[in-house]
């Protein structure tokens, strides 16, 4: 399992209600039923997916998160994870916003654009990064909305959202993030995994 | 068609039972059959639920039609629904034909068939008529239901109900209210049933005369709707039946027509005509939004029920439309649930046929629930 669960099932309490959006095969939502007891529900696109995580027991729904998140009600859970996956909506502030609507709070993380491999990347080559966190050409990938850790700190204190906690992965090293270290942790951090409500 | 009561298992139940029409019902017959053992803590039992011209026969063969039971495909021994492991339940729906109180059965006042003067049924009319059976059987608490279609909606009215009288619940290619165009083929066949001058206001039967056309014609249009356009021209396409040419007549030229023909005329000898009537009505009086104030967010409230609802994607009598209605109906009102669509071309029949991804996905979501609901 990849590190990035581990930090965000250490950051649930046990026997929570968790959303989990994008759930792809349901592996992190295995996990926190089975080490935490925790009411978990799921929302994913692909079908193969889908298929799997319902044959694991899982209650996952089929869906698109990005026009199909208005059916859960306000608060209904205590968390909503979103995993790598805002920067691939169309409108990922309308995202943002269901999230926080829907859970008491939300965990969000990002793969961050403004790690040093993708500044030089761009920066030395001229071409557009492919790195281990985003390992897309420039035509097939899914990313429309790429940002920075830092981006995303901005527009969490543009939008008046708490930032509970901001922890950073490199080389599956996890590091705290806050005000005065963000320019030098949005250089170093491969992903940014943000608590907010 | 006759069968002989000696293979069928009848339960007369004699609590009445009001009927939404306002008339009470007692002393009334409920066909059923089991498939499987019950286990000494009763917690293995799955109750299925038929569609419009399904009976209790669901797995093996059916003794009075002597073809395979309608669901074959999915329950026996080592099937998706494992009978080995499972003991499976299916009743004859209230208003049927194979057993349980419908608009053929002899009525005692009169020592002829009820035909018209059989009262008008309701999906929770039929539930209700089922419940019985589980007390019966005392069965306190199901592993799962399910059903598909008519199914489906009977399932869906189970759960609204009863609450708590399932720990899984599986609704299939169905939908929570009959639409428009649900409605506007049911019409379509019963129609073509009371225009058959064989149908004679329905009592018939005498002089060993049926609306066998009528009904055909019914039958018929109701095969076309549970295919899908791509389905059937795969199928068929315009190839032409036993033929070199085109023959310049209105026999069945093409395959599509012979094949029409014979599901139309073969379900005649199996299928009573004003039960297709009196079950088709009760489809569409289905509308489970009117019977709570708040519709169908309130009728799922206090849900303990885990549910999987499935569609497909070329279904287009029960689109996944509806069937995503539904899921969002059990969101809201806070219950568990799970919603995949299947991709297939085989229409809203694709739950009756071998679906490999269908049959897999229902296993495993029965299986895993019996993990859980067995501790």
């Amino acid at each position: 399992m990849r590190i990035e669960f581990k930090i965000i099932a250490d950051l649930l309490p046990n026997n929570s209600r968790v959303l989990d959006v994008g759930c792809g095969d349901g592996t992190l939502m295995k996990f926190l039923y089975e080490e935490k007891n925790i009411d978990v529900r799921g929302l994913e696109l692909n079908k193969e997916n889908v298929e799997t995580c319902i044959s694991k027991g899982l209650s996952v729904i089929e869906g698109n998160a990005e026009n199909e998140l208005g059916q859960f009600p306000e608060k209904s859970f205590d968390f909503v994870i979103l995993s790598q996956t805002l920067q691939a909506f169309y409108n990922p502030v309308t995202v943002l916003d269901h999230l926080l609507r829907i859970g008491k709070a939300s965990i969000v993380s990002v793969p961050n654009f403004g790690h040093w491999k993708v500044r030089t990347n761009l920066l030395f080559f001229g071409k557009m990064p492919e790195t281990k966190s985003l390992p897309y050409k420039w035509y097939n990938t899914p990313n429309l909305h790429m940002c920075t850790i830092k981006d995303f700190y901005e527009l969490c204190e543009e939008k008046k959202i708490n930032m509970e906690k901001i922890i950073g992965i490199n080389n599956n090293k996890t590091s705290l993030i806050h005000n005065n270290n963000i320019k030098l942790k949005n250089l170093f951090s491969e992903v940014g995994i943000f608590l907010i409500s | 068609m006759n069968y002989k009561t000696e293979n069928i298992k009848r339960l007369i139940i004699k609590e009445p039972l009001k009927l939404e029409c306002g008339k009470t019902i007692k002393d009334y017959p409920l066909a059923y059959e089991t498939y499987g053992n019950l286990n000494e803590n009763k917690d293995n039992a799955i109750l299925v639920f038929h569609a419009l011209t399904g009976d209790q026969f669901a797995s093996g063969v059916n003794p009075v039609t002597k073809r395979e039971g309608w669901w074959d495909v999915a329950i026996g021994p080592n099937k998706a629904i494992d009978t080995n492991k499972y003991f499976v339940l299916c009743a004859n729906v209230l208003g049927g034909c194979m057993g349980t109180f419908g608009p053929k059965e002899i009525n005692k006042e009169t020592q002829e068939p009820y035909g018209l003067n059989f009262p008008v049924i309701t999906i929770k009319d039929m539930v209700s008529a089922q419940k019985s059976l589980l007390d019966h059987l005392k069965i306190n608490k199901l592993l799962c239901a399910l059903g598909g279609s008519m199914g489906g909606m009977q399932l869906l009215q189970f759960c609204a109900s009863f609450p708590d009288l399932t720990f899984s619940a599986i609704p299939i290619a169905c939908s929570s209210s009959h639409s428009a165009q649900n409605i506007a083929l049911n019409e379509l066949a019963r129609q073509a049933i009371m225009a058959d001058p064989e149908w004679k206001k329905g009592s018939y039967g005498k002089n060993k005369s049926l609306p066998k056309n009528g009904l055909a014609v019914a039958r018929m249009a109701g095969h076309i709707s549970y295919l899908s356009e791509s389905g059937l021209q795969e199928r068929f396409g315009r190839k032409l039946q036993e033929k070199a040419d085109y023959e310049f007549s209105f026999n069945a030229d093409f395959q599509v027509e012979s094949y029409l023909r014979h599901q139309g005329y073969s379900f005649v000898d199996r299928f009573d005509a004003n039960s297709y009537l009196y079950i088709t009505r009760a489809m569409d009086y289905f509308d489970l939004t009117r019977q709570y104030k708040k519709g169908l967010v309130e009728a799922f409230e206090e849900q303990k029920t885990k549910f999987l609802v499935i569609s497909f994607s070329s279904d287009w009598l029960y689109p996944t439309k509806q069937s995503k209605d539904i899921v969002i109906a059990l969101n809201a009102s806070g219950a568990n649930v799970a919603f995949a669509e299947i991709k297939t071309d085989k229409g809203h029949d694709s739950f009756l046929v071998k679906e490999p991804k269908f049959l897999t996905v229902i296993k495993n979501f029965i299986d895993s629930s019996y993990e859980v609901f067995k501790k």
